[in-house]
């Protein structure tokens, strides 16, 4: 079962006027679509256009221009590795390859059964303490082979 | 009856990522199995992220620490007398009286002075503890006399361009304007640094001390802290902080009983580096797509919304509070020639004792990486430093003489940025990482100007080739000369700092852009 609810204009609406009140409120709006739904979906779009009074393109073009903007649904699970220089310099790149082999996706896929998708993430400020990850919100690090294979087998769960 | 004991456990998240959770609940369960009353303070880090997690256990005054401790490590230290009698546990994991660390004995800590000592959510420690200090000598200095200590202080932005702090908050007072606005730089997107996340997670109330003396000082109202995404738990503690400091009166319509009104707001970035640009970040703040604006108009003429707007790094904002309350004169004592005052340098990558080491400018690199950082965590020999995250150059040991200030970096052709140095060992290849320099630019340019759009993945492409043995020496003039362009032609740091990475790996690691050349298999 889906954490996330289905699309409903409605609710997107809902979520619109909640943020209202806030000075350039498109980034929010977007953080909370994507809490709501997973991602943004499509025809979240004019929805969000019409009630904030700008152009469809407008919108489409900020949901694009950001890494952490979803336009389709991601896997269950999200593994993100770190592939920043801190990281790089304790092996982050033999991980990442390890944890491609496992999973059988590569870095921005998701497997075909929607279980996991496995994204890069540039930096997450635990650079004395790398290689580092994020799943699932929860940040892991020192990561060695053998936790890269914890953690492709958490996904499997 | 006696007073629980007071046991420590970071709720940084680089400790938590390491299991700081699980030692925190294991701690708890053995101190209810054998009856002791303990009050578990989750304080924030100390900064010796080698020891993460450092629990520590407070005896007649004095803070014994034991780190890195695992959860399955906690019943042995407990049976060993970590609660009853923590001096006289001995082991791998004893590092004894935390403050007498060598590590923090060295410091010379005013940023980060409460940073792990305190909780950082308890606006009574942050008092107990000096805050806001600084705020009420700021109200009785008016906003023309903030302006002028901060000025004197010598204070430069420590976001990396290292522009002068006082000079910027002097140009939004004196430009007219009915809303003005303090925007926190917390986009903290290079490698290899982490010290505004963990002040944030740490000791957020001075942040919050910080920019409410700015915004009295030019007289803005509104604040906003702009957080990236991929630091969820700062966003959260800033948050709370937030609530709590306002709830106290420390924010909102009558700062403090006076008659200035400061409200503030945390905002979540979306995974963009390029947002860590400051006409980048007002524009994201803004609603829109993180497109650099051309200069001028400056920010601090016409910023946020087109308002007059201070944009300040979280470093600069968090050493006002000190600033205001010790004096200027005290902050600029420490540093060397222009740079002025501490930076809180972190030593990360392939490094023995990673971690946040504050100290006044003018220490060398060498005594950092060497002295300090201990060499490599992997026991190899260094081969390179990257200072300054994606955007800085590597440097050779050859280079560690070389003293840590804004000066002394640019005359090497290298940039202190944002304080963070990234260790490489002898297996790292120079030619991928020049690559990967290239790669990050145009996977984050936010496409306004063509020399960063297009120039990175030119870049990119002409260093695979180098990497593949493919014309070398031609390559390598195309390489610097789109190098320049670059970096006299891109808008923004983004695409004119990306050569320094790139160049600097081809001037002091030639060999690795040559290997393929030496040896045919290895492009296969």
């Amino acid at each position: 079962m889906s954490r996330h609810e289905t699309f409903s204009a409605a609710r997107t609406r809902d979520i619109v006027s909640a943020h209202l009140d806030l000075e350039g409120p498109l980034l929010p709006i977007l953080h909370a679509v994507q809490e709501a739904f997973g991602f943004v979906p499509e025809a979240a779009v004019p929805v969000i256009a019409e009630e904030l009074n700008l152009s469809r393109a407008e919108v489409h073009g900020v949901v694009t221009f950001y890494h952490d903007f979803h336009r389709a649904p991601q896997g269950r699970h999200v593994l993100k590795l770190c592939q920043a220089e801190a990281c790089q310099s304790l092996g982050c790149r033999e991980l990442t390859a390890q944890a491609e082999r496992a999973l059988g996706v590569g870095i921005g896929e998701t497997s075909p059964d929607g279980r996991v998708t496995l994204e890069a993430i540039y930096c997450l400020g635990l650079c004395a303490t790398g290689p580092a990850a994020m799943i699932d919100g929860r940040l892991v690090g020192r990561l060695t082979p053998a936790k890269i294979d914890g953690l492709c087998a958490e996904v499997d769960r | 009856m006696s007073a629980a004991i007071r046991v420590f456990v970071p709720s940084d998240a680089a400790a938590r990522a390491c299991g700081a959770d699980e030692v925190a609940i294991a701690l708890r369960a053995e101190a209810q199995r054998i009856g002791v009353d303990i009050d578990l303070v989750r304080n924030g880090s100390r900064g010796m992220l080698w020891l993460e997690p450092l629990v520590e256990v407070e005896s007649a005054g004095v803070r014994y620490g034991f780190g890195p401790v695992e959860a399955s490590d906690v019943p042995g230290l407990v049976a060993a007398g970590l609660f009853t009698a923590p001096a006289s546990v001995s082991g791998p994991l004893a590092i004894g009286p935390v403050a007498e660390h060598p590590f923090l004995a060295a410091q010379q800590r005013l940023t980060f002075a409460r940073c792990g000592v305190t909780d950082p959510l308890s606006l009574d420690d942050y008092i107990a503890y000096g805050g806001y200090k600084g705020l009420q000598r700021a109200l009785a200095l008016g906003p023309l006399g903030i302006v002028e200590e901060v000025t004197k202080s010598g204070l430069r932005g420590r976001g990396g361009a290292g522009f002068p702090t006082g000079i910027k908050w002097k140009t939004v007072h004196d430009t007219p304007g009915a809303q003005k606005y303090i925007v926190c730089n917390a986009d903290e997107g290079d490698s290899g640094t982490f010290a505004d996340r963990m002040i944030m997670e740490g000791d957020p109330f001075q942040l919050i001390e910080g920019m409410t003396i700015a915004g009295i000082a030019v007289g803005a109202t509104r604040g906003y802290i702009y957080c990236r995404s991929e630091y969820p738990d700062a966003i959260a503690t800033m948050r709370a902080a937030i609530v709590t400091a306002r709830r106290a009166g420390f924010l909102g319509a009558r700062v403090y009983g006076t008659d200035h009104a400061f409200e503030l707001e945390i905002r979540e970035g979306a995974g963009a580096y390029v947002c860590g640009e400051e006409t980048s970040l007002l524009e994201s703040l803004e609603g829109k797509r993180g497109l650099v604006r051309a200069k001028p108009p400056l920010p601090a003429h016409k910023g946020l919304f087109g308002r007059p707007t201070v944009i300040n790094n979280v470093l600069s904002l968090t050493a006002v509070p000190h600033i205001l309350a010790d004096g200027a004169a005290f902050y600029a004592d420490y540093g060397m020639g222009r740079s002025r005052g501490t930076m809180p340098v972190q030593l990360a990558g392939n490094i023995r004792y990673g971690g946040l080491f504050e100290i006044a400018f003018g220490i060398t690199l060498g005594e950092l990486v060497e002295k300090i950082g201990g060499g490599t965590a992997s026991g190899r020999p260094v081969k390179a430093v990257q200072v300054g995250g994606p955007l800085g150059a590597y440097f050779p040991p050859a280079l560690f003489d070389t003293p840590f200030d804004y000066e002394s970096f640019a005359k090497r052709d290298g940039l202190i940025g944002h304080g963070g140095i990234v260790v490489f060992d002898d297996t790292a290849d120079m030619a991928l990482q020049a690559r990967f320099a290239f790669e990050f630019c145009a996977i984050e340019s936010c496409g306004k100007c063509t020399p960063c759009r297009i120039g990175s993945t030119r870049g990119k492409e002409t260093v695979e080739k180098i990497i593949a043995g493919e014309d070398v020496d031609r390559n390598l003039e195309v390489i610097a000369d789109l190098s320049n362009t670059m970096k006299f032609g891109s808008l923004c740091a983004l695409g004119g700092f990306t050569p320094y990475p790139v160049t600097s790996a081809i001037a002091h690691f030639p060999d690795d852009f040559r290997r393929s050349a030496r040896l045919p298999a290895a492009a296969e």
